[in-house]
């Protein structure tokens, strides 16, 4: 039941996004998110929906599978736009009397910001997307290591960080075939997950959670005496193997990026 | 060389009660391995033989006694980058070793912490995949790999650091008997062409047979000590600490006991030999 997990939602490529530096694509999508939250004219909006879309073709990622990385989304997307749509004052399209005491109405303003606020959200989820489903978890991290390196002077455990998220994604799977062996092993004793209120059920995982607890620490245990016997002491002095530096590909992505952003800028001072 | 001089290790154990308990697993064990050797330490489960490894690249210091690698004591903690380094270590889990989610980086992980430059690292990592026979899977998620292919991972990963000894913890003892095939033909095939020094600990008496120098530990002493030879032939006092011998030696000596002019033997197809032309004789 765990055996096909994946990490991430990584889909192999090799577009344009995909042979990006993670720094710059990690750069790149805090400056697009910067971007989306500050257009606030419908021209703006546009040049945004341009270049989401140019990056949508660009990452040769089926659009399918962006959706589908959108579903989960949909509940705050929705929420979004009704809490936008009923609590913003303005003009008054349709309003509705409620116990008599209360007034819902639904403004002008308030369509206008809830269609602007989704469009924005969905942009901002659609970016994101973008980003993990080009890069792998591990280039991520070690793209997330080296973005963090210069805080190290103000003691923020870059590498710690960075060691941290490979391990947890090394283990991910062996936990997940681990879990499945204890339900296996519970149920055959008769230990039953299924049926029950939320309750009931909550309390039949504590026999698969404890056993889980135990090995988890002992796996670590092991993993700590099998790191220190290959010399791990810490990120000082450490090299990497695959050094991945910031190229032309890199900088036309910023270029590209800039222009877009100077159109939204200069769209916004106009209107 | 790794010297072992007169050690003696004792587990704390803090009971129920708030008494301490002690509990000596190495008592005065002394024992040398020169280089290019093959050496098998065997002995069941409790007799010392995972905390004698552990003590060999100072993942634990002595209480009493020394432990010199090439001269270094693991005491002195300046220089157990570079024990470690020429000391490797492969443990018994293969699934517990392993740092990195993709095989190459889990090779590059031991020279990434030696500081060793990129491209003498990504040449060591093809060069040890290489040999232990897993470049095609340099790729590869371990949780995908058998346990006798994560092994050689693993022997790769110890490989990369460029040691000059290499102990083997019990490598074999969660494989299925493919994998401990894999394992143990790597192992040889290391200490035969590289010259690679080997340490291995195991239960199984065929792969302690196939070693050049057999120690049997037992109850936190190395009772036994010489070629695989020598020390199978002591079959009563194996016998007597509950350890067993190679099949073929056993076999051998009860057709002996049962009266048969047969040698000892230790391996298979001595044993073939040796019965072949009992028969020969008889006949």
């Amino acid at each position: 039941m765990f055996k096909d997990v994946i990490i991430g939602q990584y889909v192999e490529g090799n577009s344009f996004i995909h042979r990006m530096d993670p720094k710059m694509k990690l750069i790149l999508t805090l400056l697009y998110m910067i971007l989306l939250f500050s257009v606030k004219s419908i021209p703006a909006y546009i040049i945004a929906t341009v270049f989401t879309l140019f990056i949508v073709c660009l990452c040769a990622v089926p659009f399918k599978l962006i959706l589908k990385g959108l579903k989960p989304m949909i509940f705050i997307l929705l929420f979004t736009a009704v809490m936008n749509l009923l609590m913003t004052r303005g003009e008054p399209l349709i309003s509705y009397e409620l116990f008599g005491r209360f007034t819902l109405s639904v403004t002008k303003e308030g369509v206008r910001i809830a269609v602007l606020m989704v469009v924005r959200l969905l942009y901002l989820l659609i970016g994101t997307s973008v980003l993990t489903l080009t890069t792998t978890p591990l280039k991520l991290t070690d793209g997330i290591e080296r973005l963090l390196k210069p805080l190290d002077v103000i003691k923020v455990p870059s590498h710690e960080i960075a060691m941290m998220m490979t391990i947890a994604l090394r283990f991910i799977p062996t936990l997940a075939d681990e879990t499945d062996k204890i339900m296996k092993a519970q149920l055959a004793r008769g230990a039953d997950f299924e049926s029950g209120s939320i309750f009931r059920r909550a309390k039949a995982l504590i026999p698969i959670l404890v056993p889980l607890f135990v090995s988890a620490f002992r796996r670590a245990d092991e993993l700590a005496t099998a790191m220190e016997a290959r010399c791990y002491h810490g990120g000082e002095g450490r090299t990497k193997m695959n050094v991945s530096r910031i190229g032309s590909r890199d900088i036309k992505a910023l270029v590209i990026f800039l222009i877009f952003a100077a159109a939204a800028a200069a769209a916004e001072i106009i209107v | 060389m790794i010297e072992i001089k007169n050690v003696s290790y004792c587990y704390h154990k803090e009971e129920a009660d708030g008494r301490i308990n002690e509990n000596k697993v190495l008592n005065n064990v002394s024992l040398t391995v020169h280089e290019g050797e093959f050496v098998a330490i065997l002995g069941h489960n409790g007799s010392g033989k995972s905390t004698l490894a552990k003590h060999m690249n100072g993942i634990l210091v002595p209480e009493t006694g020394d432990c010199l690698i090439d001269g270094l004591s693991t005491r002195d903690e300046k220089k157990l980058l570079e024990i470690r380094s020429n000391v490797g270590m492969v443990f018994q889990n293969p699934d517990n070793q392993m740092v990195a989610a993709v095989v190459e980086d889990d090779v590059a992980f031991a020279p990434e912490n030696l500081g060793v430059p990129s491209e003498e690292i990504r040449r060591r990592v093809d060069e040890c995949l290489k040999i232990v026979g897993m470049w095609d899977y340099r790729r590869a998620q371990p949780s995908r790999l058998s346990g006798g292919q994560k092994q050689r991972v693993a022997i790769a990963s110890v490989l990369a650091m460029e040691p000059k000894y290499i102990i083997l913890d019990e490598p074999t003892a969660m494989l299925d008997p493919k994998g401990r095939e894999e394992v143990i033909s790597t192992i040889h095939r290391l200490n035969r062409e590289r010259n690679m020094t080997v340490v291995l600990i195991t239960h199984y008496m065929e792969e302690a047979a196939s070693a050049e120098r057999v120690a049997v530990m037992d109850d936190g002493e190395i009772i036994l000590d010489g070629t695989a030879r020598e020390v199978f032939h002591e079959i009563e006092i194996l016998k007597n600490i509950g350890l067993d011998v190679p099949q073929a030696t056993e076999l051998a000596f009860m057709l002996r006991e049962d009266g048969f002019n047969i040698p000892h033997v230790i391996t298979v197809d001595e044993c073939v030999q040796a019965i072949a032309e009992a028969l020969e004789v008889k006949s």
